[in-house]
């Protein structure tokens, strides 16, 4: 069995500043690391070909120093790594960025052998769309099953797949067919720990590097900025509320009667929460 | 929203002052349309919501405002139609086939986007649920049309084109994006976002009807079985009126339960930062904030939450926030209403009680006289 993942190396936005006065990021130092929701996918990946064999392989587009994530899976235990990199796919919002990694997974299918399945991640953490990988199943007419929570069951002599999918207020069971796309959720696995070996080899392995043109790309008016439907406009901070909260004296006062006066200052202002809660409280 | 390379918010000489310039193909592209989400027989809030939105968009664009129904034949869709039409729709488009009886991307996306390429819309919007966000991006791709996800605000600029204001870098930044050159437009709002519009009095509206393209045979992926989640006592955060919440600042998972116990006193639902989620400490449906839920109670009480930007956007559309924190400089602090800087270990139990005091059945007699 063959699984393409897709992962993106994303800045540790937990870490992202923003700077006081001019509203812009300050970026320097901030660590990257690989999206968290792509290596749940990954760990999927590679429990599937403990079960059923085959190869796993990491494809990212990004600048060159993506290879610093694609090394990382590679540690965690991927087969063989591909970087997408050309200055072409700056910009690229997610219509772009689905183009541009269709095209390279279709290469790799001539090139590697086609895929049986394609995971991603359910969303990035600093894009947040979960686009992408809807936009890769439409154009490599894929069947998309998103917010997957568990794969049931794999049958590669009937090409069918069975899996639990998060859907509005429950689980979803459905049936498709291989190949298909599949967007992981957060809570199913954690990532393993790769072996040493398995750690030398990711450092000594040839990371796959290719450009557009390397990837079969010949509209670059599909790529990039030019490719991307949407235009960015504005960032900006949001505003602050001009008066901060009215705080309630503590000094000298018993908890009991901190407590009350909270009650009493939130029933005055909302008067009419106080019959909401009662009733509620009764039920 | 850059979603390539190492995601820089480009602001590139040329993008930001990119002119519109309506391919001709477009131009007859008009009004607003809003995807109507069936839940196990009922329209999902968030297209109420959207649809309380889309009204805005439409009358400032004067232009119609279209609801999209997607649906076994039967009372299912034709209830929805009625909803659409009392939450401000003047028009409804509905497909009814027995293949969207359950969500499946192929159908649905079959059929919105046949839709789309029938009627020109020039504005689409979708919930960003599960079910919205899996159908908006097969139906973008194919259109090959901008989509702007998660939109914290909707409005239309001076020359017409939709302003989609979203949250970017993990919260800590709003972005405004525009889909100059491409028709339709489209975004995904979360729920809880905009506010419930009120029904209107005596609704009216047009129906159009149209057929599937497609039959059961063509589609290859098959609904198995569903698991409601009102079976395993999953969080129904967005839509409570109340909510009381713990943060790292609780110190340890026990202390959660000073959480719930208010909680319960008071009839809320209970909720967490994210720290705790990553912790173990509570469920991932019970986090609040931009990576978990957006809520909208009439009271949010916050326990040891610092008040992080990603927090923040998830909480700012409550009545009433209330924060206990033990740092005064917290920027919790910043956009609660009412603030107090103490323990909440301590703070919490005496609270419960307060309240159980004050909402105990004899004052709610003296309520009721
Ligand atoms: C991409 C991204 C997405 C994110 N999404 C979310 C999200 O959806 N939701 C979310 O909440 N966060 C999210 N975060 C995390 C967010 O940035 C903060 O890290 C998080 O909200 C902090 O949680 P906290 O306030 O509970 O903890 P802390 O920041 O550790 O704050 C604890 C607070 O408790 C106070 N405190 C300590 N002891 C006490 C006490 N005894 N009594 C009262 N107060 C006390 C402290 O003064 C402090 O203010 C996200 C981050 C990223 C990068």
């Amino acid at each position: 069995m063959h699984i393409v993942i897709c992962i993106k190396q994303v800045p540790d936005s937990a870490q992202i500043r923003v700077h006081p006065v001019t509203n812009t990021i300050m970026r320097q130092g901030v660590p990257t690391i690989i999206n968290p929701y792509d290596l749940f996918a990954l760990e999927e990946a590679l429990k599937l070909r403990d079960v059923h064999g085959g190869e796993v392989t990491v494809l990212t587009m990004g600048p060159p120093m993506a290879e610093d994530s694609l090394r990382k899976a590679l540690g965690y235990g991927a087969d063989r790594a591909v970087l997408l990199t050309d200055r072409y796919f700056a910009g690229s919002d997610t219509l772009a960025t689905s183009f541009a990694l269709s095209q390279a997974i279709a290469k790799i299918g001539e090139t590697f052998g086609r895929p049986d399945i394609v995971f991603t991640g359910k969303q990035t953490i600093d894009g947040d769309t979960a686009q992408v990988g809807p936009g890769i199943a439409k154009r490599l007419n894929l069947s998309q099953l998103t917010y997957v929570a568990k794969i049931a069951s794999i049958d590669l002599k009937t090409r069918e797949i069975e899996v639990a999918r998060r859907a509005e207020g429950g689980t979803q069971l459905l049936k498709s067919r291989l190949p298909c796309l599949i967007t992981m959720l957060e809570d199913t696995n954690e990532i393993r720990r790769g072996s040493l070996q398995q750690a030398l080899c990711a450092a000594r392995s040839q990371v796959v590097k290719w450009t557009a043109a390397d990837a079969g790309i010949d509209d670059l008016t599909r790529c990039g900025l030019r490719g991307s439907p949407t235009v960015v406009k504005r960032v900006f901070a949001p505003t602050a509320r001009a008066e901060s909260a009215a705080q309630i004296d503590t000094a000298e006062k018993g908890l009991q009667d901190i407590a009350d006066e909270l009650i009493a200052d939130i029933l005055t202002r909302r008067p009419a929460l106080e019959h909401e809660l009662a009733f509620k409280s009764g039920t | 929203m850059s979603t390539a390379s190492q995601a820089t918010p480009r602001l590139a000489p040329g993008r930001a002052g990119v002119k519109k310039e309506l391919p001709d193909r477009f131009k007859d592209y008009r009004h607003v349309w809003v995807f109507l989400e069936l839940e196990r027989g009922n329209v999902h809030p968030v297209s109420f919501e959207l649809l309380g939105e889309g009204r805005k968009l439409a009358d400032k664009l004067e232009v119609q405002l279209a609801g999209v129904v997607l649906g076994p034949p039967g009372e299912m869709v034709e209830d929805a139609v009625a909803e659409a039409f009392a939450y401000g729709a003047d028009l409804v488009y509905i497909v009814d086939a027995p293949p969207l009886a359950d969500y499946r991307n192929e159908p649905f996306a079959k059929a919105l986007t046949d839709l789309v390429n029938t009627h020109k819309p020039e504005i689409l919007l979708l919930g960003a649920t599960t079910l919205g966000r899996d159908l908006a991006g097969s139906v973008a791709t194919t259109l090959q049309t901008g989509l702007t996800a998660d939109c914290t605000e909707l409005d239309v600029d001076s020359d017409g084109s939709l302003a989609a204001t979203r949250p970017t870098f993990g919260g800590s930044l709003l972005c405004t994006i525009y889909t100059l050159n491409y028709r339709p437009q489209m975004a995904t709002v979360r729920p809880r976002v905009m506010p419930m519009p009120q029904r209107v009095d005596k609704p009216v509206g047009r129906v159009m009807r149209h057929k599937l393209s497609l039959v059961e045979d063509d589609i290859v992926t098959k609904v198995l079985g569903f698991l409601p989640d009102n079976q395993s006592a999953m969080a129904n955060l967005a839509y409570a009126d109340v909510v009381v919440a713990g943060g790292l600042g609780l110190g340890a998972a026990e202390n959660l339960q000073l959480v719930k116990n208010l909680a319960r006193a008071i009839g809320a639902e209970h909720g967490c930062s994210r720290p705790l989620v990553q912790k173990g400490w509570m469920p991932a449906d019970r986090q609040i904030g931009q990576t978990g839920k957006t809520i909208r109670p009439k009271l949010y009480i916050a326990a040891g939450i610092s008040g992080a930007i990603q927090h923040r956007v998830g909480v700012e559309g409550a009545d009433l926030i209330v924060a206990i924190n033990t740092d005064p400089n917290a920027p919790i602090f910043e956009f609660a209403h009412l603030g107090i800087v103490t323990d909440a270990i301590r703070f919490l139990p005496a609270l419960t009680e307060a309240f159980t005091r004050r909402l105990s059945p004899h004052s709610r007699d003296k309520l009721a006289s």
